[in-house]
């Protein structure tokens, strides 16, 4: 399986300050075929499982990563990057505070159902904050990712409380990817279905941004 | 044409004369493959939904069987109790989407074919929400033939009042009714049985929030907006879910 394989190729050109480790083991072809909730607890998504929350809290600790990401990527945005308009800066802290409470309302179902939340990496998100223009590629690139992460996942959930929240926030990820996309002056939406990405995948494209 | 296609781990199964996209462009999950794969019943259910060799274009394929056993050939068995029933659901969740999604395209159409839009960045995404719309209705139409259901008729609708109304009340209806779209789809969610319908009404679910927020955006109803369903991002950080009977009660102005 072509696990190394980006979802987004553009994140690999994002420069990363001394990565000096595997945050995330990428899953081996032997873990390929298994459903989600045979994947190895390994990395950031580990001891859900022996906290008895099973499936539905690997996939909560799998969002919660990534809405570690994209929160952490907003707050240094709204303190590093130059040159946005009063607009841009406003969204930026918007996106920021959104993914704030995304953070906390999954990690607090985890805890709900009787797991224990995946811990907050250490990011870093190299060159992304060196221009307004690096700033928003990125942004799209993690919202759309986002996106795609979301819809990949949720067929699986079992519980249809947990699905409601996904989609409510994935609806919120998806409104975003589309302002970022109008700022840029890009299409809003370019497909007709938006793609729904595997696990492995998502978690390969994320990993340069992971430095502990 | 690459948009049409929903890309489900495509049947290996000779038979099934289905274009076959790389392994890895898969849209669900391999858990919820391997819950098909695992149960024979489920299994003959979708062979029989597809209708046997021939019978499925690849354009408008939304589901497929994913792949495995050639020697499960297309089988007559009727589907049994439980399934009728999960079917039956699924297909009343569908149809009520294709209702919206009929909407929608004529919608677009109709305000394009006005020439109220003069603006070409606001043309063009008018042009392309509505075509996008167009793959829904065929591809949710499609989908429904193929469980054995009834595809609805596209509506009568109302829009000349709003036409009329000039290019402003225009945009402000796309976005109303594309923050519907996304409710809607974000309420039937935990309704749907079948996982690849599911997935499918997700992947419809999250372009038409896209589409909200752009038309949000456009019309001036900032994120910082007030009230139900205006503003960029609903409600702050989580969207809201309408149920089927508030969305139609909410559609109703625009059906004849």
């Amino acid at each position: 399986m072509a696990s190394s394989r980006l979802v987004a190729p553009e994140l690999a050109t994002i420069k990363v300050h001394g990565m000096t480790r595997e945050a995330f083991l990428i899953r081996s072809t032997l873990a390929a075929g298994a459903a989600y909730g045979a994947m190895s607890a390994t990395g950031l998504i580990s001891s859900a499982l022996a906290d008895g929350g099973g499936d539905d809290v690997d996939i909560l600790n799998y969002a919660l990563t990534l809405e570690y990401l994209e929160n952490e990527f907003y707050v240094q945005a709204a303190k590093q990057v130059k040159g946005l308009s009063k607009y841009e800066s406003d969204l930026t802290k918007e996106l920021r505070d959104n993914e704030a409470e995304h953070v906390d309302a999954l990690a607090a179902t985890v805890k709900k159902l009787g797991g224990k939340p995946a811990s907050k990496p250490t990011f870093d998100f190299g060159g992304a904050f060196a221009s307004r223009a690096s700033y928003l590629k990125t942004a799209n690139t993690l919202e759309d990712t986002g996106v795609s992460a979301y819809n990949g996942a949720a067929p699986s959930i079992k519980s249809t409380e947990v699905l409601a929240a996904a989609g409510s926030i994935v609806q919120i990820e998806a409104r975003h990817a589309a302002l970022i996309r109008l700022v840029r002056d890009k299409p809003p939406a370019p497909r007709a279905f938006d793609k729904a990405s595997e696990m492995d995948k998502i978690l390969a494209a994320i990993k340069p941004f992971i430095r502990a | 044409m690459r948009q049409n296609v929903i890309w489900l781990p495509v049947a290996r199964a000779k038979h099934l004369q289905l274009s076959t996209p790389s392994p890895e462009a898969r849209f669900v999950t391999d858990s919820a493959l391997r819950e098909l794969a695992d149960d024979p019943s489920s299994r003959k259910r979708f062979f029989k939904m597809l209708g046997g060799a021939g019978a499925v274009s690849a354009a408008t394929v939304i589901l497929a069987a994913c792949g495995g056993d050639d020697d499960e050939a297309a089988s007559d068995a009727p589907p049994e109790g439980k399934e009728v029933d999960n079917n039956k659901s699924d297909l009343e969740i569908l149809n009520y989407a294709l209702t919206l999604e009929f909407l929608e395209a004529e919608f677009y159409d109709k305000v394009i074919a006005s020439g109220l839009v003069k603006d070409k960045m606001v043309a063009n995404l008018a042009k392309k929400f509505g075509e996008s719309e167009q793959e829904h209705v065929d591809a949710l139409t499609a989908t429904i033939k193929q469980m054995g259901g009834k595809p609805v008729s596209a509506p009568k609708t109302k829009f000349e009042e709003t036409l009329d109304k000039g290019l402003e009340e225009v945009l402000n209806t796309a976005a109303t009714v594309e923050n519907l779209g996304a409710a809607a789809y974000l309420g039937q969610a935990g309704a749907i049985k079948n996982k690849e319908v599911l997935a499918a009404a997700l992947a419809i679910h999250t372009v038409e929030a896209r589409h909200a927020a752009a038309l949000n955006q456009l019309v001036g109803r900032g994120f910082m907006g007030k009230g139900e369903l205006s503003g960029s991002v609903p409600s702050g950080a989580f969207a809201k879910p309408m149920d089927m009977a508030a969305v139609n009660e909410a559609v109703k102005p625009f059906l004849a």
